[in-house]
């Protein structure tokens, strides 16, 4: 049993918020400038070459690439064979707050969806805990902004919609949302499980790296229709038109009911962050 | 659209408002306010209560932003624009009263678009997600009203070549949906 005070936890995510924040990964990096050479349109290049020189900007002076500093989601593997001493939402939360307040990020909370006041230190975060095998404890960190997550859904189709029914909605979520999510967009897909599970991995799905595909030959199969046919929507980076509306599409599977297709479709916008840390 | 970049100072007047048309690259400067969902809500309640506005409307453009905290020796933290649709039922009543244009990102709907080209005014994009870029563009920051609101405060900006593009004009014209009809592969 290894034994672990859940305060180790408060700076760890402290740092993990202000290196989310101003410094973009290399994965995303790399396809932007990728998407680059493959846009046609004079605007929507223009488009990627300011979100490229953005992410310069915010890397060299240590600020938010986004304003939106979003809500912290947290997920956090913890090995069967860790114990933690003390509260381990608290931990998170204080390092949240250390984070946001010291790393001048924007605090984007309300203590309520309909009285709204904000909290004032962008507590409290979404933490989601799984136990795994081990006894390592896997952190990642995931701000979301609001307007990409605003065009988010779930939609439980029935089972006979199949795969062309799935595509389907997630190419037509992609093409309401239009303008509102800054595209080029990054789409994660929840197939399964019951209605919060399906919106839970379409999030977790959002983690996997870009530029690639899933490891399953048919899952990769069904992604990379996905991203083919929301290329051709035209909406282009920004929504200016073009050919770049989307970087990636990534799809987590789960067991499901015999009666249900449920299919989480959370979009992120082109400023997608997230960073790791192992304890 | 590769054509120089229109070079246009806020407050707009009416010539200026008339001159931009969809997809037009501009640099703006001068001054602008900020605003976004709560204080919209706080202008219209004091419209509704017939007191007075805490910014003048006339000709001015209204950028949707909630800014980062300005670390110091920064006029203001990372600033880029939010989704506007969210102002969509608080903007027409400002365009009547003389509002000049508007900063966001992402579709307006009809009864902002039909109020833009029954008044005059236009709506730009400004590239959301870059925000450190677009702070960089603001020179002087102010907070003149609603403090309390925190990074939804209405903020006073003096800007200088901020990288916008006309997405509505005030002849009814669509950005997004000319730019999608010409890339959209059926």
């Amino acid at each position: 049993m290894r034994v672990i005070k859940a305060e180790e936890l408060t700076p760890i995510i402290k740092k993990l918020c202000m290196d989310s924040n101003y410094f973009l990964d290399d994965d995303l990096i790399n396809v932007l400038k990728k998407a680059v050479d493959e846009e046609d349109s004079p605007a929507g290049k223009e488009v990627l070459e300011k979100i490229l020189e953005n992410a310069e900007i915010a890397a060299r002076d240590e600020v938010a690439a986004c304003q939106d500093t979003g809500f912290t989601v947290v997920f956090m593997d913890i090995g069967e064979d860790v114990f933690f001493e003390g509260s381990i939402n608290e931990a998170i939360n204080e390092g949240v707050r250390q984070g946001y307040t010291d790393g001048y990020l924007r605090k984007s909370i309300l203590d309520d969806a309909l009285r709204r006041k904000n909290t004032g230190d962008n507590t409290p975060a979404i933490i989601h805990i799984r136990e795994v095998p081990g006894d390592k404890v896997h952190i990642t960190i995931a701000p979301k902004g609001g307007g990409a997550e605003n065009m988010s859904t779930v939609k439980m189709l029935s089972p006979a919609a199949g795969e062309d029914g799935v595509v389907q909605a997630v190419v037509d979520q992609v093409s309401q949302a239009g303008a509102n999510p800054c595209p080029p967009v990054i789409v994660g897909v929840g197939l399964g499980g019951t209605f919060e599970m399906a919106a839970l991995n379409a999030k977790r799905a959002l983690l996997r790296p870009l530029g690639t595909f899933s490891d399953d030959e048919e899952t990769a199969r069904i992604e990379k229709r996905m991203l083919t046919e929301i290329n051709k929507l035209g909406i282009g980076p920004q929504g200016f038109g073009g050919r770049v509306t989307c970087l990636g599409v990534f799809i987590e599977r789960y067991p499901c009911h015999i009666a249900s297709l449920s299919c989480g479709i959370n979009i992120n916008c082109h400023s997608s962050r997230h960073k790791e840390a192992v304890l | 659209m590769a054509e120089e970049a229109k070079k246009v100072t806020a407050p707009l007047d009416d010539a200026t408002i008339k001159d931009l048309k969809i997809g037009d690259r501009v640099l703006l400067s001068g001054t602008i306010y900020t605003g976004r969902d709560a204080a919209h809500k706080r202008l219209i309640e004091t419209l509704e209560k017939g007191e007075e506005l805490p910014i003048p409307l006339e000709g001015q453009v209204i950028f949707y932003v909630g800014p980062a905290p300005a670390k110091p020796g920064k006029v203001i933290g990372s600033a880029g624009p939010t989704t506007s649709y969210r102002m969509d039922p608080y903007a027409p009543k400002l365009i009547e009263l003389g509002m000049g244009g508007m900063i966001g990102k992402g579709n307006r709907g009809k009864e902002v678009r039909d109020a833009m080209k029954k008044y005059g005014a236009v709506y730009f994009a400004s590239i959301g997600g870059a925000a450190a870029l677009t702070a960089d563009t603001i020179k002087k920051a102010e907070v003149v009203a609603y403090e309390e609101l925190g990074p939804e405060a209405i903020r006073k900006l003096e800007i200088k070549d901020m990288p916008v593009v006309v997405v509505n004009d005030a002849y009814g014209g669509d950005l997004y949906e000319e730019g999608r009809k010409e890339y959209e592969i059926k």
